[in-house]
């Protein structure tokens, strides 16, 4: 198309990559680059940081002038009797929520098949209009709302139980020390659930329905279709949400907890990411660098070994 | 037409009307109790009596808890990164996501799984603060809008989305002389506004949620958002009261007398308003976000 007729006549090789086109191929990436560049300082750049979990970095004074420890703050967690009971406490809160969070991820499944199983349409959609709400609402209005709802002196919550006799004097549920790791699964499924089920609900709608036509007139029950048309149909889906669950183990994030975390719950509610953040403003930086770095590590390993279970259970890569 | 139920059929499907039922109302009833509080009598509020429905209404609080000091600046910080951090990923998550639709880009798949891949990976809060603290962008409105540019997740949305447009339409345009800008602006932009939509709309959604970065990069409470502010509110109880005596027309008045908890949940009502009012008009475009995500590229 673009080869000029007279390089054709000298004799020059004619099929090449024109030079529009070559252009076109540095000039593409150029167009990206600064978006590139944004990517990497936020992204990549950071990975330096973790330069400051090997010295005994004080904010404030550069990093030059600070001493290189070695693996010192690694050591720590193992060496120091202390860090080790702090860092176990973290970790077993870290895993109870996490294993929580993995059992309770049929949760959304089940409330998907049963909202199929509604027949009148309006009440399916109220339903799902009205649940997905919580979902977009921040964690720290999450805590807003429950404030108001479980405050001791005027929230309702405390009122009825009084009232109908349940408990004797009001109680400060947000301020209590026990059942923290149940009643952040129960806050995290009230923001979560109907927002899970949406997509459960559209794989069950694309499941093809004569699948359904055919088992009613072979005269199956209403559990025999869920259990062996509608529940195959969506185990696909589950179980890539399941795998990607496992490579975020110890990623619980840190929102809900940054927002329900008070002096009276802290101990079971510091999960990795909150304690990294906790440990940073008590000032000490490299320590927080060093287990942030090792949690990076181990994500990274727990993300691989599910992609590679992935891999051999379904023949698909999750990532 | 309608088969009639059988009494087990009806059984179950009456227990199940009723857990849903349950369920919703308890997804919406803490909006709606919030709501009565703030608007019914202060006294009977703060008594705990208002449950079901207002009593005395009045809208003393909502226009005295706007007069604090520092809370319209609040919202116009959290307008502000709304506004133009939206803007700006938007943009970016729809050029960049068109970009790697280009077979001929130099490295492409090596850029595209780069940007990808952070999804998955990150180095951890401390360094990525260090790295913010050195970039200057602690304290700085900046930071609310930079870091967000790239969003991985909002361009795979758009790279599959432009990936199923004809390729036709892009090479008719090429005869024609257009460059990559040009059919970007006049082709691929009017052809994927509803994903665009979509991702404006999480975006935004997103943006007026956020406080995590606050917490770690601001210390001027210049920088504070709202969300932060009404952080800040349910955990300072004491300072909450002392700013409230402070303000002149805010304990004077001694009927609806302001106390930290009608602030609190006039606060709580004002942040989350802007969500309730905009959910109707987004919510069609939920499923159209996941099922493309889910598939992704």
């Amino acid at each position: 198309m673009g080869v000029p007729s007279g390089e054709l006549l000298r004799g020059v090789e004619p099929v090449r990559p024109s030079r529009r086109k070559l252009q076109t191929k540095y000039k593409l990436f150029l167009l990206a680059l600064p978006f590139l560049a944004v990517t990497f300082v936020f992204y990549y750049l950071p990975v330096s940081g973790w330069i400051y979990a090997f010295y005994d970095f004080i904010p404030g004074i550069p990093l030059s002038d600070t001493p290189y420890v070695g693996l010192k703050w690694f050591n720590t967690i193992v060496a120091n009797p202390t860090q080790t009971g702090e860092v176990l406490r973290v970790l077993k809160n870290t895993v109870a929520m996490s294993t929580l969070g993995l059992v309770t991820s049929v949760f959304p499944v089940i409330f998907a098949i049963l909202l199929t199983e509604i027949r009148a349409g309006w009440y399916r959609k109220f339903v799902q209009t009205l649940t997905t709400i919580p979902n977009f609402i921040s964690w720290i209005l999450v805590y807003a709302l429950a404030f108001s709802l479980f405050s001791v002196d005027n929230g309702v919550v405390n009122h009825v139980l009084v009232q109908l006799g349940i408990v004797d004097e009001e109680f400060n549920f947000l301020a209590s020390s026990s059942h923290v790791w149940l009643t952040m699964i129960a806050w995290y499924w009230w923001k979560s659930l109907g927002w899970g089920a949406i997509l459960y609900l559209a794989v069950i709608a694309g499941i093809d329905q004569e699948l359904y036509e055919a088992a009613e007139v072979d005269g199956a029950s209403r559990f025999r279709k869920i259990w062996h048309i509608t529940v195959p149909g969506i185990i696909p889906t589950f179980f890539v949400l399941l795998l990607l669950s496992i490579g975020n183990f110890v990623n619980n994030g840190m929102e809900q907890y940054f927002a329900f975390q008070n002096a009276m719950n802290k101990d079971a509610i510091e999960v990795l990411d909150l304690y990294v953040y906790n440990i940073a403003f008590a000032n000490n930086f490299p320590f927080a660098t060093a287990v942030s770095m090792l949690k990076s590590v181990v994500s990274v390993i727990l993300l691989f070994a599910a992609n590679t279970l992935s891999k051999v259970v379904r023949d698909e890569s999750i990532i | 037409m309608r088969k009639k139920l059988k009494p087990s059929d009806a059984l179950f499907q009456g227990i199940i009307y009723v857990l849903f039922g349950l369920f919703t109302l308890s997804c919406i009833y803490p909006f709606y109790y919030l709501f009565i509080n703030t608007i019914s009598s202060n006294d009977l509020s703060a008594a705990g009596d208002i449950k079901f429905y207002p009593q005395q209404i009045h809208f003393d609080n909502y226009s005295k808890v706007l007069r604090i000091s520092g809370l319209s600046h609040a919202a116009l910080v959290s307008v502000y990164r709304t506004v133009v951090g939206t803007f700006l990923t938007v943009g970016a998550s729809a050029f960049l996501g068109y970009l790697f639709t280009k077979k001929e880009m130099w490295g492409r798949q090596i850029w595209y799984r780069s940007v990808v891949v952070t999804m998955y990976f990150s180095a951890g809060l401390i360094p990525w603060y260090i790295t913010m603290h050195n970039l200057h962008l602690t304290n700085n409105y900046l930071a609310y809008i930079l870091p967000t540019i790239i969003t991985p997740f909002n361009i795979i949305l758009v790279k599959t989305f432009v990936e199923a447009i004809p390729p036709s339409l892009e090479e008719s345009a090429a005869m024609d002389g257009a460059g990559v800008l040009r059919s970007f602006w006049s082709i691929i932009v009017p052809l994927t506004t509803p994903i665009l939509a979509t991702i404006t709309i999480f975006s935004a959604v997103s943006q007026w949620n956020s406080f995590i970065d606050t917490a770690f990069l601001m210390t001027d409470t210049k920088y504070y958002t709202l969300q932060f502010l009404l952080w800040r509110y349910l955990n300072e109880s004491s300072s909450l009261a002392a700013l409230i005596r402070s303000s002149p027309d805010m304990a004077a008045s001694v009927q609806n007398m302001q106390t930290p908890t009608s602030v609190r949940m006039t606060v709580t009502m004002i942040v989350v308003l802007p969500i309730l009012i905009v959910y109707p008009f987004f919510q069609r475009f939920f499923v159209k976000g996941i099922m493309i995500g889910a598939v992704k590229g």
